[in-house]
């Protein structure tokens, strides 16, 4: 019942898109231009034409994504178009370029496009793939519950850690006080925290642990419990920060570079007319 | 030494108080008795700058207090100016504990010792009941309160809650922010709470901002000091202050101890008044909430006409233009009133036994058609669940859309819909005017409301409405001649949620029709119990076994709540010979079975997940919101969507709810085959649309019952919010709040003004057009709305 965008309504926008990409070939196949092929053929004028189409219906998915409640067809529908008619754009640009590629606006618009269109691909593999990683490694939870998790934990620690001498002390409570979860930005799409305080106060209660005897001893055990389970929920927290970062992170790639590309592509254009 | 009245008026609700008020203009001796220090608790208990609404608008107010839709606190402040104004003669802090007497002499003790006798006793108590007091020796120290007001108040104080509903739960969370809170807890968890609340206290309870006491019970109190009981002995407890929230005794017993007869157990029934509201006490009078009549306004007139018709002073009741306009039509040919009423009293028998009160307040609720011959009253496969009635004319009903050719026609005094009003589900036929008539149609509410309080409304239509859902369900083809010996010893039998109907490797028992509810199939698979299908209303189970004549292959287990209709296996097979399409149907369904047993063995994993789904009460709804946590990308563009369609603010939590494999079931409304929020609704403003989606007019009043109601959490108060700016607008200049926020809304909410919240919830954006925009936004097609019959088809689960 729910469908892939992928496999959407059995491949339709795979089909359209496969379409149009083999009538450009064909065209391009059997089109004999004067001098080399170039967009300054007829057939270059249609295809680019059809490219530039196809960017600015590409570029409208960001409004009509946003369009709520409106149009007749479902965003999925935009959405498999969007990514099939995104790649079949790349054979019909290049065919339009003739594949005379230089340092000019003209190859400049094409590798924005490209740009544009790689980091699609990359979010499109984003969205296939994370999510079910991100159901795995929640297990069932949301981040609000694993967090709940880990300030329940951290109440704990300190409660253990009353009963054992200072050091331990200022541990736990710098693993409370210093322990974040996200952060920058790297810090969020690394998905781990090289200096977290939790994971440091760990290392060192178990070198102190070594050493409690008695009742301390088992205080010792019970906090290197506490906090190894706390490691392990903050592993899945930052886990979970990581692949939704990385879901969202293409899309500071494709949105600005398609800006970039919709200049670059008016300039190509208007300097064809002016000069050419 | 004893005082007399003509009238004693318990109780200073809006009704009490209108009685009291008139009493007074007329010069009459009376007593208004309070339980309180104040008017009219219910009201004086809405929150703070609750925008209190004058429903239903085409109602006149008739009583010597005045009342518009305004502020909580306006309206008391009128309130308590009119009633010193009309010199009442009220006495607060006096609970009624006993009433005893007849007309003429009544005796009616109050709490704390005094005696008052009168002539006649209005009473008008409501429906909220007292709070449960807290039981132990010294319960009566005056740190104990069963209310919170405004949990702001308190600061920096030791606080024990007593309760693990709701209330308590709500009241410890808030009061914790700036109090050291205990919470006291009867049993080892808080299972009776609604989930969200069940989660809130048990993280308060984990971080350690809340102290439990599991397994407690108060065992005595002395000012400042709780004792309790607790599983390895006793703790004692400082505290400044405790809140006991132990629920409240409905009212019911404290009115049958006054010799006022219910016509049922049925918590639901109301007591039977005569047409002045005469209880079967002679001389005492119900009115308000406690007789039925849930608003305001209702209840001030009440009270007026009250002493008027103990005055014998004859008057028409206020509601007789709302009769009136909706007899408009009939009355243009001189009719009156009156006359419809009787007609209709006369040719419909299953209203005969409703008294005229009753009778009154139906209509004032039903709805009056004059189709045209050919007009259509409803549609097969339609969503409604109203129940009509005709007065003149007749219908006719087509009952197989195969078969054109069989039809049903229905005359004067009979009765239609009830099967999708006892069901839940899509109407089972199409219904035609076979000439000019006259029909009422009833809504769900009222029709429930009189079953509850009318036996001979639940005689009348349970017995039709048997035969003719084995006509619909079984077969149209069925003669009466047939059916006669299998009606002779059908029974209706109800089940609980999770009861089982009967067991794999039970000797076979009869065929059961499901009429209301739905249930599980389940079968041992390795040793354990494996859901393997889910039937709903309208089909049934139990044929295989005696067709087979082998015992039963397969746990049969209501999903919710369940009723059915159950025949003798004997008496079914003779059935089988008389309808060949009902045994090509148990055939076809006999061989689709043993497909699915056999996917079943292979896939065990569909059924957990069936299972999964049941037990979060997906049996019930009737379209729901599902996510395939494998495709959802948490982009959220589905709350924006509802939220931009919706006046910016959501009515579903994607992330919230539970998950299992990769089915996430979200926090929204699953529209209900019988939805709990409609149950006490007082302005009756939750519907459900032909299309199935329950939602709510614009006669929300705000009392809330809705939210506390719905099971799933999914209805909440909101305010109505500014306009939003246009998407362009937003993007270029950042003006306003964006698509899916609220937050400015929060900053613009003025200090001080009224606090119109009203319930919303999904209306499955039925006013949107083109489906539900939470689906159509969802870029990557992970949620889905889908009925669970649909879901729960085999074939979906194993593909
Ligand atoms: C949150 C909320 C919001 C609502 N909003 C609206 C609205 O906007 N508009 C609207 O029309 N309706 C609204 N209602 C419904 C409305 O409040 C009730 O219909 C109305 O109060 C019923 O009036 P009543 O006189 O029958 O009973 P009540 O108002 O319940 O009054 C009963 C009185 O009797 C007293 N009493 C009880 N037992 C005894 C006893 N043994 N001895 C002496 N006194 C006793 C009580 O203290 C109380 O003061 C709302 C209800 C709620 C809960
Ligand atoms: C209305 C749309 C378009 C028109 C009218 C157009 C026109 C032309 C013309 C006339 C040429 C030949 C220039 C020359 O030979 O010097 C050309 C070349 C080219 N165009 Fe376009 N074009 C359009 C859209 C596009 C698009 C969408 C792209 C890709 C982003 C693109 C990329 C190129 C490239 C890479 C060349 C080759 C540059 C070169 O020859 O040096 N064009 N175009
Ligand atoms: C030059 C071609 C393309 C242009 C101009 C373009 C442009 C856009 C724009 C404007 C958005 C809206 C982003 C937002 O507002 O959230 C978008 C989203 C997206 N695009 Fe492209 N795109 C192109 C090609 C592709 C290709 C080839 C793919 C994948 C194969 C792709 C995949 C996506 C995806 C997955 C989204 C995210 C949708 C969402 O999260 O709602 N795009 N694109
Ligand atoms: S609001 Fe709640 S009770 Fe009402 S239909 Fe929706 S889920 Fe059911
Ligand atoms: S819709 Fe809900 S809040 Fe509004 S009046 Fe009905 S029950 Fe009360």
């Amino acid at each position: 019942m729910h469908v892939s965008i992928l496999f959407f309504r059995n491949f339709l926008y795979l089909k359209i898109a496969a379409a149009l990409a083999v009538v450009a070939l064909l065209a391009y196949t059997i089109d004999e231009p004067l001098g080399k092929p170039n967009g300054g053929t007829w057939l270059g004028y249609t295809l680019g034409t059809i490219g530039a189409l196809l960017i600015l219906w590409l570029t409208w998915f960001g409004i009509r994504k946003r369009r709520y409640g409106k149009g007749k067809l479902l965003l999925e529908d935009w959405m498999s178009g969007h990514v099939y008619l995104g790649v079949a754009l790349l054979v019909v640009a290049t065919l339009h370029s003739g594949m005379q590629f230089g340092w000019n606006v003209h190859t400049l618009a094409y590798g924005l496009m490209t740009f544009v269109i790689l980091s699609g691909l990359f979010g499109l593999y984003a969205y296939i793939r994370l999510p079910r990683l991100r159901t795995e490694n929640r297990a069932g939870m949301t981040l609000d519950d694993v967090m709940g998790m880990i300030a329940g934990i951290s109440k704990e620690c300190y409660d253990v850690a009353a009963r054992l001498d200072d050091e331990v002390g200022q541990l736990v409570q710098k693993a409370d006080a210093d322990t974040r979860v996200g952060g920058s930005f790297w810090r969020q799409l690394s998905g781990r925290d090289p200096n977290c305080a939790t994971t440091h106060a760990l290392d060192r209660v178990r070198e102190l642990a070594e050493g409690f005897t008695g009742t301390d001893a088992d205080a010792g055990r019970q906090l290197i419990t506490l906090l190894a389970r706390k490691v392990e929920l903050l592993r899945r927290a930052r886990r979970d920060v990581q692949l939704k970062a990385l879901l969202d992170v293409w899309l500071y790639v494709h949105i600005p570079m398609t800006i970039a590309l919709l200049a670059a592509l008016f300039v190509h254009i208007v300097t064809v007319f002016l000069y050419w | 030494m004893s005082e007399h009245y003509k009238i004693a008026i318990i109780g200073s609700g809006p009704c009490g108080m209108s009685a009291a008020g008139r009493a007074a203009e007329h010069g009459i001796s009376h007593i208004l008795l309070e339980r309180t220090d104040h008017l009219s608790d219910t009201i004086y208990k809405y929150q703070k700058g609750k925008h209190v609404m004058a429903t239903p608008d085409v109602l006149p107010l008739r009583s010597s207090y005045t009342f518009e839709a305004g502020r909580r606190e306006a309206i008391l402040k009128t309130w308590d100016d009119q009633t010193a104004k009309h010199k009442v003669n009220v006495r607060f802090k006096s609970e009624v504990t006993a009433i005893k007497g007849e007309k003429g002499a009544f005796e009616i003790s109050v709490k704390g010792g005094g005696k008052i006798t009168a002539e006649n006793i209005v009473l008008g108590i409501g429906l909220q009941g007292n709070p449960r007091r807290l039981g132990c020796p010294g319960g009566d120290w005056e740190g104990v309160q069963y209310q919170l007001d405004d949990p702001d108040e308190y600061q920096g104080e030791n606080i024990v809650v007593v309760g693990a509903g709701d209330a308590a739960i709500e009241n410890a969370v808030a009061l914790a922010k700036q109090n050291n809170v205990y919470i006291v807890n009867r049993r080892d968890e808080f299972a009776r709470a609604k989930d969200g609340n069940q989660k809130l206290i048990e993280e308060a309870i984990g971080s350690g901002a809340i102290t439990c006491f599991y397994n407690a019970d108060p065992k005595s109190l002395t000012p400042g000091k709780l004792v309790l009981t607790v599983a390895d002995g006793e703790a004692v407890v400082d505290c400044d202050r405790i809140i006991a929230r132990l629920g409240a005794m409905p009212p019911r017993k404290f009115v049958e101890s006054c010799g006022i007869k219910f016509p049922s157990e049925d918590p639901n029934a109301l007591p039977e008044l005569s047409p002045q509201y005469e209880s079967n006490v002679p001389g005492l009078y119900i009115l308000g909430a406690l007789a039925g009549f849930p608003l305001i306004k209702q209840a001030m007139n009440q009270g007026y006409e009250v002493v008027e018709f103990i005055l014998g002073n004859k008057i028409k009741p206020a509601d007789e233009p709302l009769l009136e306009e909706k007899f408009g039509q009939l009355l243009s040919l001189g009719r009156t009133v009156d006359d419809i009423i009787a007609q209709i009293k006369g040719t419909v028998p299953i209203l005969n036994g409703l008294t005229a009160l009753q009778l009154r307040e139906f209509l004032i609720d039903a709805n009056i058609h004059f189709p045209k011959k050919g007009d259509v009253v409803f549609e097969r496969n339609d969503y409604t669940n109203s129940f009509y009635m005709i007065v003149e004319g007749g219908v006719e009903i087509l009952v197989d859309p195969d078969d054109p050719s069989i039809r049903v026609n229905l005359g004067p005094g009979e009765f239609f819909g009830e099967i999708g009003l006892m069901a839940g589900r899509r109407r089972s036929a199409t219904i035609f005017a076979n000439g000019p008539s006259f029909l009422l149609e009833s809504p769900r509410r009222s029709m429930i409301k009189l079953i509850n309080s009318v036996e001979s409304v639940e005689r009348g239509m349970k017995s039709v409405a048997m035969v003719r859902q084995l006509r619909t369900y079984l077969s149209p083809h069925l003669t009466n001649e047939v059916l006669q010996p299998v009606l002779e010893t059908a029974q209706i039998r109800q089940y609980k949620s999770g009861q089982t109907l009967f067991r794999e490797g039970d000797k076979e028992d009869g065929v059961y029709l499901i009429q209301k509810g739905s249930v599980t199939v389940s079968r041992e698979i390795g040793g354990r119990d494996v859901v393997i299908a889910y039937v709903a209303a309208g089909n049934y189970i139990g044929e295989m076994a005696f067709l087979n004549k082998q015992p039963r292959n397969a746990t049969i287990r209501a999903a919710i709540n369940t009723e059915t209709i159950w025949m003798e296996s004997e008496k079914f097979r003779s059935l089988l010979e008389s309808a060949e399409d009902l045994r090509r149907d148990v055939e076809r369904r006999l061989l689709g079975r043993l497909v699915e047993s056999e996917t079943m063995k292979a896939r065990p994993e569909a059924g957990n997940i069936i299972q999964f789904l049941v037990e979060q009460g997906v049996g019930e709804a009737t379209d729901i919101l599902l996510i395939d946590e494998t495709l959802c990308i948490a982009c959220d563009n589905c709350e924006k969507a509802c939220a931009e369609t919706h006046n910016g603010i959501s009515r579903l939590n994607r992330e919230a709810g539970p998950t299992y494999e990769a089915v996430h079931v979200p926090t929204s409304c699953r529209h209900c085959e019988h939805p709990h929020c409609m149950a006490d609704c007082p302005p009756d403003a939750i519907h459900r649309a032909v299309n199935g989606e329950v939602f709510i007019d614009s006669k929300c009043i705000g009392c809330g019952n809705c939210e506390r109601n719905c099971p799933y959490g999914v209805i909440h108060m909101a305010s109505t919010e500014p306009a939003k700016p246009g998407l362009l607008s937003w993007m270029m200049f950042g003006m306003g709040p964006g698509p899916g926020q609220d937050k400015k809304r929060k900053k613009d909410k003025k200090k001080g003004g009224d606090d119109r919240k009203v319930a919303v919830k999904c209306d499955m954006c039925k006013d949107v057009g083109g489906g539900p925009s939470c689906v159509r936004a969802c870029p990557t097609g992970a949620a889905i709305r889908v009925s669970p019959e649909e879901f729960f088809s085999f074939a979906e689960l194993t593909r």
